[in-house]
């Protein structure tokens, strides 16, 4: 089997807080290919972002501690570098774009200089070559005019055109990973299809391997290969984009999916709701920590974690149901 | 309800040629360097008991329609009839009773509820604005309005801040509910919602309309959600209704090149139900400085000469089915 | 919707839909109040200040207790005595009066004026920044300029013209100088306000018909109180600073009442033969001041809930 670019193993995360450390993340594991895009669907409170801003070690600046696990990339682990080894790497060989495509960008540099930095400083080009390398980005994410856009500020640009050159800012040094947390949450839908086109576009054209992280199982199923579905800090289920949408096998997935308006129930009619509210931090529920919300739940969910079960060439979920043959059958029949 | 059944009846809430321009001021002596046309001559109307969901994206000017139909902000041109009276002429003293009947409920359920008030003061509020009742009436009448909308009583002293998001926008749908009103605009009410929690508050809203005979206007730029809970379907582009006709039918024919471009680009998780994706080019352009004859022509597809110099109006092409569009797709 | 669980949400969202636990059994929820005292007793500065602070109100709450004479008590034969002499901790001056007894008494006069000025100008000033910030337009322009005129005039000379004109009382005193201090106030409440004006439970208020008086007293200044009471502790340093001048130059507190301001002025004529008589309630002005800054700042980090850790910390275990 091929070494995977990116290898997450058994990630932890805490944060300090009144109550003692709180668990963000628990046990997470990931394996990413060039070429290939990964989705983290999850809702708030899930750890996807914890998992992405790990990754990159940007986590040691908003309080949180990797707790255990590791992160291999290249065969390197990330979580024993120092934050100046990581200062070489991101923006390089790992990228990452935001939600708000406004604040990350600086309003007083053109957005062309703001691109050349990221040139200047991994690449040793000197201004002129970067500038020319920043207006052949612009063009290739797309915008139109991109000496004249080069030399515009942030302010002067849409939200769209204002993500496309956040886009090109990260793509500018050709990095081998790149993580999107929630790219086109702040965009409106019009927008946000062009954008995700963009991405699977610069993916193929890059082979680059793309981690996005994003609430709507929607943009999952537009543009993952690979999903993984987290819950409270966990993961419960992963798979194939095909495996996960087309045979959703935990309650929880399956509950994500039958919420959304429009993909089973009727105009007019209660639409499918998870009964209850995602849990805090702090106040976990024992055994599964879906278990409070599951309507399959069963004795043994209240008492024991799941462990991973593998349904088949990589499917792999978290429920004691998928142990038991005959649960398996009442949970096909809720679907 | 079916088309026939509400022809018969009259409007609960009218509009007709609703302007809201926004001044634009420039230097120190604050001249008007020009307005921002955010809702520019809108017309159409609302029947008691229905849903009337209102899409479109950000700027469209959806979210400034239903302050100006709550009367909130005051608008440029036109009328807003709600029950046969024009809101727009009213007395302030008028207008304040009747906004007992006209609620509206926010998007952010952070920013919505006064984060130094305990919820039951939060609730409680509408009761001492507009009744004369005593601290024991109030503390009763909050009780049961948290049973109406699935929140524990118990936790009436507690802060907004204690709330999940969810919980919170519970409090803010018992706040509009308090009195009881006739009409509520639900502006981006699920929106900020986890998806898991977001079902849970349609289901409150629908289940609010059937025990209380409600009237929404929902706005929301989240296609899925208004497609699921609307009646009629309103859709916006740059302060302008492009299209306006029952949900099915706008959804399962859609006339408007942008109608069909927006329910295009929804991000589908059932991979049976996967179309052909029409990608629009460009951005929404500014409404300071809208296009020339159909504020769409720009990033339309199937724009024509015609359709830079002349604005098209919206007009009925069948069964209760209107659209501003020269070349409507058939 | 990040997952970052930084903030309150995550934190703060409480475990289970319908069945939840009441208030009394939900653990782990703290309010706002106590998480800004718990905040400001961990700064040893603001809780330095406030010691020092409450020391000097007992002092001066009980002067008459704790004073060993009376302070306008002339005794010719005990004057200019030294420190230590007897029954004098402090010595005497010149007219025999005793240095301890009336910096008690000054201290009553100087916290009542901080206290006072404070809290009249913090009320001029919330008022008129409050109305300015709601209602905007004309209003607004035509009380921000008349914060320009006050804050271009010189106070310390009109504040002298002002108690020269109409004589020195001790509500004069008070009434001039919350006259001439309100201003920084109005500017901070009615930019809060402005930025609370757009806050959607201001307009969730307007939509259900509150009025406006309502909307100003009962929503809006409850949620500007922080900044407001930052200020009104600062205020009270500045409105002792500024007593203390206006008496040293004589036109404050009148004899046989003293302040330390007037002990200051007093002081200055034997600075050569007795410093220490300057030095006492110098100092006193000093600490108290002091005292007050502290707790002011202590306040504000309290109570901002911007301040956020942004350093990279040492790794748990590894």
């Amino acid at each position: 089997m091929k070494v995977p670019l990116l290898e997450i193993r058994d990630l932890s995360v805490g944060f300090q807080a009144e109550q003692g450390i709180l668990k963000a993340v628990d046990r997470v594991s990931l394996k990413m290919e060039e070429g290939k895009t990964f989705c983290l669907v999850g809702e708030s409170g899930s750890g996807k972002s914890v998992t992405s801003l790990s990754v990159m070690r940007l986590i040691d600046y908003d309080g949180g501690d990797i707790l255990s696990g590791e992160i291999f990339f290249h065969g390197e682990d990330l979580v024993r570098k120092s934050q100046e080894e990581m200062i070489k790497l991101r923006g390089y060989k790992l990228a990452m774009i935001f939600q708000e495509p406004m604040s990350a960008l600086n309003p007083v540099f053109t957005v062309g200089d703001q691109i050349a930095e990221a040139v200047m400083l991994h690449q040793n080009k000197g201004k002129k070559e970067a500038c020319q390398d920043a207006i052949e980005m612009l063009r290739l994410v797309g915008i139109p005019a991109p000496e004249v856009r080069a030399r515009q500020y942030p302010h002067e640009l849409s939200g769209g055109m204002c993500q496309r050159v956040v886009i090109a800012m990260a793509l500018v040094c050709k990095p081998e990973v790149l993580i999107a947390d929630e790219p086109t949450t702040a965009l409106d839908v019009t927008v946000q299809a062009q954008i995700l086109d963009l991405l699977r576009q610069l993916k193929a054209e890059l082979n680059m391997a793309i981690l996005l992280i994003t609430h709507d199982m929607g943009v999952a199923a537009e543009v993952a290969d690979q999903i993984t579905v987290m819950y409270a800090g966990v993961m419960v289920e992963e798979g194939t984009v095909e495996q996960v949408f087309s045979h959703p096998y935990h309650p929880y997935t399956l509950g994500l999916l039958k919420s959304i308006p429009g993909y089973e129930s009727k105009r007019g009619m209660d639409l499918y709701a998870i009964p209850g509210n995602i849990p805090s931090l702090a106040q976990l529920p024992q055994g599964c920590r879906f278990h409070p919300r599951c309507v399959l739940a069963q004795e043994k969910c209240r008492l024991e974690e799941p462990v991973p079960h593998d349904l088949g060439s990589g499917h792999m979920v978290k429920c004691w149901l998928s142990e038991s043959a005959e649960m398996s059958e009442s949970t096909a029949e809720k679907r | 309800m079916n088309a026939p059944e509400l022809a018969k009846k009259q409007y609960l809430l009218e509009t007709s040629g609703v302007k809201k321009y926004f001044p634009i001021k420039k230097g120190v002596l604050n001249r008007i360097a020009g307005y921002v046309q955010a809702v520019d001559g809108l017309s159409f109307g609302i029947f008691p008991g229905e849903t009337f969901g209102l899409v479109g994206e950000s700027g469209c000017g959806k979210s400034t329609l239903g302050r100006v139909v709550l009367n909130l902000q005051r608008a440029t041109a036109g009328q807003v009839l709600y029950d046969g009276r024009d809101l727009t002429k009213l007395q302030m003293k008028e207008m304040r009773n009747l906004r007992r009947e006209l609620q509206i409920i926010f998007q952010d359920p952070f920013g919505s509820l006064n984060p130094r008030l305990p919820i039951k003061d939060i609730m409680g509020e509408p009761f001492r604005v507009h009744e004369r009742v005593n601290k024991r009436e109030i503390d009763e009448k909050v009780i049961e309005l948290m049973h109406l909308v699935g929140l524990d009583p118990a936790r009436r002293n507690s802060y907004p801040h204690e709330f999940s998001g969810g919980q919170r926008q519970r409090v803010g749908i018992a706040r509009a509910m308090a009195l009881h009103p006739k009409f509520v605009v639900a502006d981006e009410a699920v929106s900020a919602l986890d998806v898991s929690v977001q079902s849970q508050i349609i289901n409150l809203f629908m289940r609010l309309q059937r025990e209380l005979g409600l009237t929404y206007l929902f706005i929301s730029h989240g296609l899925n959600v208004v497609r699921h809970i609307s009646d009629h379907v309103g859709v916006m582009y740059l302060g302008k209704l492009v299209e306006i006709s029952l949900t099915d039918e706008l959804y399962s024919h859609p006339l408007h090149p942008y109608t069909l471009a927006l329910l295009s680009a929804i991000p589908q998780p059932d991979r049976a139900k996967k179309s052909q994706r029409i990608i629009l080019q460009g951005d929404v352009p500014s409404p300071a400085n809208p296009p020339s004859g159909c504020r769409f022509h720009p990033r339309c597809p199937y724009a024509q000469v015609l359709c830079r110099q002349e604005e098209p109006l919206l007009q009925g092409t069948g069964e209760d089915h209107r659209v501003a569009c020269h070349f409507p797709l058939g | 919707m990040s997952g970052i669980p930084l903030g309150e949400s995550p934190l703060a969202g409480n475990s289970l839909g319908g069945g939840n636990p009441g208030p009394e059994s939900a653990p782990q929820v703290v309010s706002l109040g106590r998480m800004a005292w718990r905040r400001f007793l961990r700064n040893p500065f603001a809780v330095a200040g406030l010691i020092v602070l409450l020391f000097f109100v007992i002092a001066a709450l009980f002067a008459r207790f704790i004073a060993p004479f009376n302070p306008a008590r002339i005794d010719l034969l005990a004057a200019n005595l030294p420190l230590g002499s007897g029954a004098h901790i402090l010595g005497t001056d010149e007219l025999g009066r005793d240095i301890f007894s009336r910096l008690l008494y000054s201290s009553q006069v100087s916290l009542l004026v901080g206290f006072s000025v404070a809290f009249v100008s913090v009320f001029i000033g919330t008022l008129i920044g409050a109305v300015s910030g709601y209602f905007g337009g004309l209003i607004d322009t035509f009380f921000m300029r008349m914060v320009d005129v006050f804050n271009s005039v010189p106070l310390l000379f009109l504040n002298i013209l002002m108690l020269a004109i109409f004589g020195s009382s001790f509500v004069l005193l008070i009434c001039i100088l919350a006259f001439t201090s309100w201003m920084g106030v109005a500017r901070l409440v009615r930019g809060t306000f402005l930025q609370l004006r757009e806050t959607q439970y201001v307009e969730a208020a307007k939509a259900l018909g509150t009025s406006n008086w309502r909307i100003i007293t009962y929503h809006m200044i409850r949620n500007a109180t922080a900044p407001i009471i930052v200020n009104a502790t600062l205020m009270i340093g500045g409105a002792i600073l500024s007593e203390a001048a206006l008496s040293f130059l004589g036109l404050g507190i009148q004899p046989p009442q003293t302040s330390w301001g007037q002990m200051l002025s007093n002081a200055q004529q034997y600075m050569l033969t007795d410093p220490l008589q300057a030095v006492y309630p110098g100092l006193c002005i000093l600490v108290v001041v002091l005292a007050v800054n502290f707790i002011g700042d202590g306040i504000q980090s309290a109570i901002d809930p911007r301040r956020k850790v942004r350093r990279p910390r040492r790794r748990l275990g590894r």
